[in-house]
């Protein structure tokens, strides 16, 4: 069952995945052999700069997406098909429109075979978790951006997944917003630490979240430049913690590799910049 | 304009129009008024003929006929859709063979098959549905069609995650996708499955709204077709407003819908 290697079964592993978009002379490596493992309990971030294939190995991961080479296991199975196991946040809104926040999060169980009445109770403690309770019988349209993600959040972790990928999720939302959302996720992942792979371009937002921050070089072959470990202690507050001196001392260290990546990428897209 | 200013000026319209209508046919202002009331009748007649067709009950059949053709056409019509633009929607190779066909019936002009119709099914009320669910059927098909190909593929990809298989998936994001599509297109395929009705009754039936003006016309009785209009006008709008009735109750997810964003 569990791979050769020593030590526990990674939560999460990447081995060797390219991702190629596309066939031959139009063919587009987006990703390059990129080794990656999160252990059970890890909180780790993917910063890189735009276009640099970091959600498409989440897709990898999630089973949405198949690697030209390599492969992706979750909780040591390699992935095929949709990973059952893994809990997904998308960047975009991803609720369904013509259900309420309610049916919205207890559909979630309901599909696992859940009875509707159970999955309705429970679904109606997951919204008060999140700070929704009096908004359940609300459409995705009646509520604010970050409520849409809230409800997203508890749609995502009723079903208690494994391993949790995040896309960017909160990166349409405005910078208060985002830091509050954050808070929130910390507060609920510390109740049953979960395996998560976090994917955004907001350093400040990888810092003040992860436990391990990993830099992607810029697209195309996109592959790991470095990987960090974020010693803050927990439990975090993102207002708090960007004061802290060791926040800015590793936020200065990862900038250094990140700038790089974020110059080259402007590079290929407007060609040089001028000084 | 506020509510009441809003009806003021609409009545105000109708004024005119009536008015004028009643000053042209019963005072020599334009011409001859004999020759006035033989093209246009008089406001007053019209009135009086209408009032008959309920005082005497004739005109009940007649619009039961005709509600029973339009149902029928829209129900036969909007299931047909559904289920072929679902089809087409999940199967694009069946949908790439019949796309040249599909495009050619809905080009004809569906006047030409009244009488083939009528030919098939007789002059009672199946040759009127028939008609009406040619019309009824393209619209919800296109828009069905569309609706299943263009569910996000963001919801799409999250009900997947959620560990939705392909009946659930079709249960909780294809279907009401589909449905919507579908309801947006609503006030147009009730309107055309009365079109069907009311065109197949005037080409040849024995009863319905369609028929009673044909009659009147086949015998220059101008007060009774303009009767049979104002009637039949009237029909479309309480039916229109029952669909918008319809509509508010089941969509009222959509933005928009319900609360008058």
């Amino acid at each position: 069952m569990t791979p050769a290697s020593a030590g526990p079964c990674p939560a999460i592993a990447l081995e060797g995945v390219s991702i190629v978009f596309g066939a031959g002379a139009s063919a587009y490596e987006a990703v390059a052999n990129v080794d990656l493992r999160v252990a059970p309990g890890e909180f780790v971030a993917i910063v890189g700069p735009t276009g640099c294939g970091k959600s498409t190995l989440l897709n990898v991961v999630a089973g949405l997406l198949a690697p030209a080479r390599g492969k992706a296991r979750v909780g040591g199975v390699e992935v095929r098909g949709v990973a059952a196991s893994a809990g997904y946040l998308f960047q975009q809104d991803a609720l369904m429109p013509w259900k309420t926040a309610l049916a919205n999060v207890s559909v979630a169980l309901e599909v696992g075979g859940v009875a509707p009445a159970e999955a309705k109770s429970r679904a109606e403690k997951w919204l008060a978790r999140v700070g929704l309770a009096r908004f359940a019988e609300r459409y995705p349209h009646q509520l604010s951006g970050g409520q849409r993600k809230r409800v997203a959040l508890a749609q995502t972790l009723i079903r208690d997944p494994a391993v949790l990928l995040m896309d960017e999720p909160f990166g349409p939302l405005d910078a208060q917003t985002r830091g509050l959302m954050g808070d929130l996720l910390l507060s609920l992942w510390q109740a049953d630490r979960k395996a998560v792979l976090f994917v955004t371009h907001d350093l400040d937002e990888a810092i003040a979240l992860a436990d391990r921050v990993v830099v992607m070089s810029a697209g195309p072959s996109s592959r790991v430049v470095s990987r960090h470990v974020v010693a803050l202690p927990r439990p975090r507050e993102s207002a708090d913690i960007r004061l802290d001196p060791a926040f800015h001392a590793l936020r200065g260290a990862i900038w250094s590799d990140l700038k790089a990546e974020v110059m080259k990428a402007y590079g290929e897209q407007f060609g040089e910049i001028a000084p | 304009m506020s509510r009441g200013q809003l009806l003021a000026w609409r009545i105000a319209v109708a004024v005119v129009l009536i008015g004028g209508w009643h000053i042209a046919s019963n005072y020599p202002v334009f011409g001859d008024v004999k020759t006035i009331r033989f093209f246009f009748s008089t406001p007053g007649d019209v009135a009086l003929k209408i009032w008959k067709f309920f005082a005497t009950g004739m005109i009940w059949k007649h619009l039961w006929i005709t509600l029973e053709e339009t149902l029928l056409a829209f129900v036969i019509g909007a299931g047909a859709g559904v289920a072929v633009g679902f089809w087409f929607a999940r199967q694009p190779r069946v949908a790439a063979v019949f796309d040249p066909y599909v495009k050619m019936a809905n080009a004809l002009p569906r006047v030409v098959l009244a009488p083939i119709f009528m030919l098939w099914f007789g002059l009672g009320i199946w040759s009127k549905v028939a008609l009406g669910v040619t019309l009824v059927f393209f619209i919800v098909f296109f828009n069905v069609y569309q609706g299943v190909k263009e569910v996000s593929p963001v919801v799409l990809a999250n009900a997947r995650m959620l560990g939705m298989n392909e009946r659930q998936l079709l249960r909780h994001v294809y279907w009401p996708s589909a449905l919507s599509w579908m309801f947006s297109s609503l006030h147009t395929s009730v309107g055309f499955a009365l079109v069907g009705a009311v065109v197949g009754e005037y080409l040849g039936a024995a009863s319905g709204l369609g028929y009673v003006i044909h009659e009147a016309e086949g015998t220059f009785d101008v007060t009774g077709v303009f009767a049979g209009m104002v009637v039949l006008s009237a029909f479309v709008l309480i039916v229109d407003h029952g669909v918008t009735l319809i509509e508010g109750r089941l969509m009222k997810w959509r933005p928009g819908a319900g609360e008058g964003r």
